[in-house]
């Protein structure tokens, strides 16, 4: 991994004003990201997964503050970038597909018009031209009738049909960086395990990079490259998939993983994993580690600055107070 | 689209229908038409003389369809007043009542949809704060008050405008002001409300996401979804400018449809009084109807309605 990233974030820190003081909802956020490398964000609801990769497309709503020491994609520093450069990137080199398929597309226009019109910003093509690729994504994305579907309007399209549509969409341009954020969670089951698959398909295909944002770490564990595991507006531990499965480090990723019941060894019936407590609040002042009052190898200094410890050479780190993430007896006594 | 419109077409002529027996039978309502045409002096033998005369002594139903069938030709009668054709009564009068009502909807639409847009996308800015200040006014202030204060300070003071006629296009700045000022606050709040809700919906973001411009963003993806409320309402008003001028028309001595259809109840003259009616519910159901299938082609959503 010589060659730079195409994504490199360092200390991204994302502040909302809200009546009750400030609420700092993303804090010192880093990380790097290669071309054809698949991130995996994983942590609950409202751990800031969604407000990040807002943050990196620039869309966040304007009362939110956000500040980073860098934000770079593919040498433009996204940071300073101009509101026409950063236009002139989203939807051709960087695109996004959201959470809710069946109100992310425009009822008033039809399909067509809507994938043509990403082709039509971007590129110097026809009506023509951007409507035989739209026909061409539409098939890539496994909708048969393409041609016919250009036609319809959003309302007359199932919730998976939308989401392929969505898909297609974003890859009008064939983006280098395409931004997933929970894309199956409103659908149902079966499509979930379809629409990943054709995601994760077509992102080796076109050699995209991809961070994909999810809280279902049977997903992480199929298509990960690297997994950040994000807690309460940190990244408490990020790394490469395979060493974060075998040696999960921190005490909430070793929680989160302990959640998962796997067929065969969890007996019918036993009791799921489960990490009590709640998420605390990150109103006002937010010091030490946010996870310490749910955590079982919490000690006296999780309360302070918490260390950032790098595991196996330099790209597995964790920011807690052990160094391997267990308490030992003689920090205790 | 076709469907859609075929349908729209058959329920509003089902309610012209409707509206015109409704009308129709205001004739009855109002006591026996003989009597009023006979007037309060005459005997029992020419009062079925007028009523032999005027068919009053056949069914009303049969009445009703020769009524209807005259009316579908545009002969009203003739004015019990004026003793001239209804039909050309109206006609005449009717210019100048659609001048001022296109004039009074579009200056409404034009002041209204921008100030809304812009109050919407500057939520609290000191442009929503003047165009709630605005709107306020305009509801709270009656347009006959409204009217005067502009006669006093424009045609007395500054001598700029006539302050009554119809006989040229300066007489109908001030009418046209006062109309349309009327009707917009109602159209402004609906414009800013219906801004504000599309902005922050998903397809929104979406639009921002494939790198459309701000102002493709809000012209073309939100204000389309945005005006759909604003075009059903921008309809009624209209129906309403034409019928309901009369306080504008009285101030202003435009001489204009709802002026007369003032004049013609306080003469009882009911043949003019029940085109006049006939003749605004046809505007409102033609105005909805439009209002319908603009709609529609606004959004796709409601042509399987």
């Amino acid at each position: 991994m010589t060659e730079d990233p195409i994504l490199s974030v360092r200390d991204l820190t994302l502040d909302i004003p809200t009546a009750g003081g400030m609420l700092h909802a993303v804090r010192g956020i880093d990380f790097d990201l290669h071309r054809g490398e698949t991130l995996c964000i994983v942590g609950e609801s409202g751990s800031g997964k969604s407000l990040t990769s807002l943050a990196l497309m620039g869309l966040l709503a304007p009362k939110i503050q956000r500040s980073a020491a860098r934000i770079d994609f593919d040498g433009t520093d996204l940071l300073k970038a101009s509101r026409r450069q950063l236009r002139h990137l989203r939807g051709a080199r960087m695109s996004m597909i959201f959470q809710e398929p069946m109100t992310s597309l425009n009822p008033a226009y039809t399909i067509g018009d809507q994938l043509a019109e990403t082709l039509l910003l971007h590129r110097k093509v026809s009506r023509a031209q951007a409507r035989a690729r739209a026909v061409e994504l539409l098939e890539k994305v496994g909708i048969t009738a393409a041609e016919s579907r250009l036609s319809q309007f959003p309302h007359q399209l199932s919730g998976g049909l939308r989401q392929r549509v969505m898909i297609a969409m974003a890859l009008m341009c064939e983006p280098e960086l395409i931004i997933a954020d929970e894309p199956t969670t409103a659908l149902d089951v079966t499509i979930q395990a379809q629409i990943l698959r054709l995601l994760v398909d077509l992102q080796r295909e076109m050699n995209m990079a991809m961070i994909l944002i999810t809280h279902d770490l049977g997903v992480v564990a199929r298509v990960a490259d690297k997994v950040a595991v994000m807690y309460a507006g940190e990244l408490v531990e990020t790394g490469p998939a395979e060493a974060i499965f075998r040696q999960p480090a921190h005490p909430y990723t070793r929680g989160l993983i302990n959640c998962i019941p796997v067929p065969g060894r969890t007996e019918r019936g036993a009791r799921l994993g489960t990490i009590p407590g709640i998420v605390p609040s990150l109103v006002g002042e937010v010091t030490g580690c946010p996870f310490r009052r749910r955590c079982d190898q919490a000690v006296e200094a999780c309360a302070h600055a918490i260390p950032l410890h790098r595991l196996d050479g330099d790209t597995h780190q964790l920011r807690c107070v052990h160094p391997d993430g267990h308490r030992h007896e003689e920090v205790t006594a | 689209m076709l469907r859609f419109i075929l349908k729209r077409l058959g329920l509003a002529l089902l309610v012209a229908l409707t509206v015109s027996f409704i009308s129709f039978s205001l004739l009855f309502l109002a006591g026996d038409p003989a009597i009023a045409i006979a007037g309060e002096s005459a005997n029992a033998k020419d009062i079925q003389a007028i009523r032999e005369l005027y068919g009053f002594d056949r069914p009303m139903l049969v009445q009703y369809a020769d009524w209807l069938w005259n009316a579908l030709r545009f002969d009203f009668g003739q004015s019990y007043y004026f003793k001239l054709p209804v039909a050309d009564l109206i006609a005449e009068r009717l210019s100048v009542t659609m001048t001022l009502g296109v004039c009074g909807i579009l200056f409404a639409l034009l002041t209204a949809v921008p100030l809304g847009v812009i109050a919407a996308i500057r939520p609290n800015s000191l442009i929503d704060r003047i165009a709630l200040f605005l709107s306020v006014a305009g509801q709270a202030m009656p347009s006959f008050w409204f009217g005067l204060i502009l006669i006093v300070v424009f045609a007395i003071q500054l001598g700029w405008l006539p302050a009554s006629g119809a006989s040229s296009w300066q007489h109908f700045i001030m009418p046209t002001v006062v109309l349309g000022y009327y009707a917009m606050p109602a159209i402004m709040r609906l414009t800013r409300a219906g801004m504000l809700e599309v902005l922050s919906a998903d397809y929104i973001r979406t639009a921002r996401a494939k790198g459309a411009p701000e102002g493709r963003v809000l012209f073309k993806h939100a204000l389309r979804n945005a005006i759909i409320p604003v075009v059903s309402l921008a309809a009624v008003q209209m129906g309403f400018m034409l019928g309901g001028s009369i306080v504008v028309e009285s101030i202003f001595a435009l001489h204009g449809a709802g002026y007369l259809a003032w004049e013609s109840i306080g003469r009882n003259d009911l043949p003019t009084v029940q085109a006049l009616i006939l003749v605004f519910a046809l505007f409102y159901i033609v105005f909805t109807f439009l209002a319908d299938v603009l709609n529609a082609w606004l959004d796709p959503r409601m042509r399987s309605a």
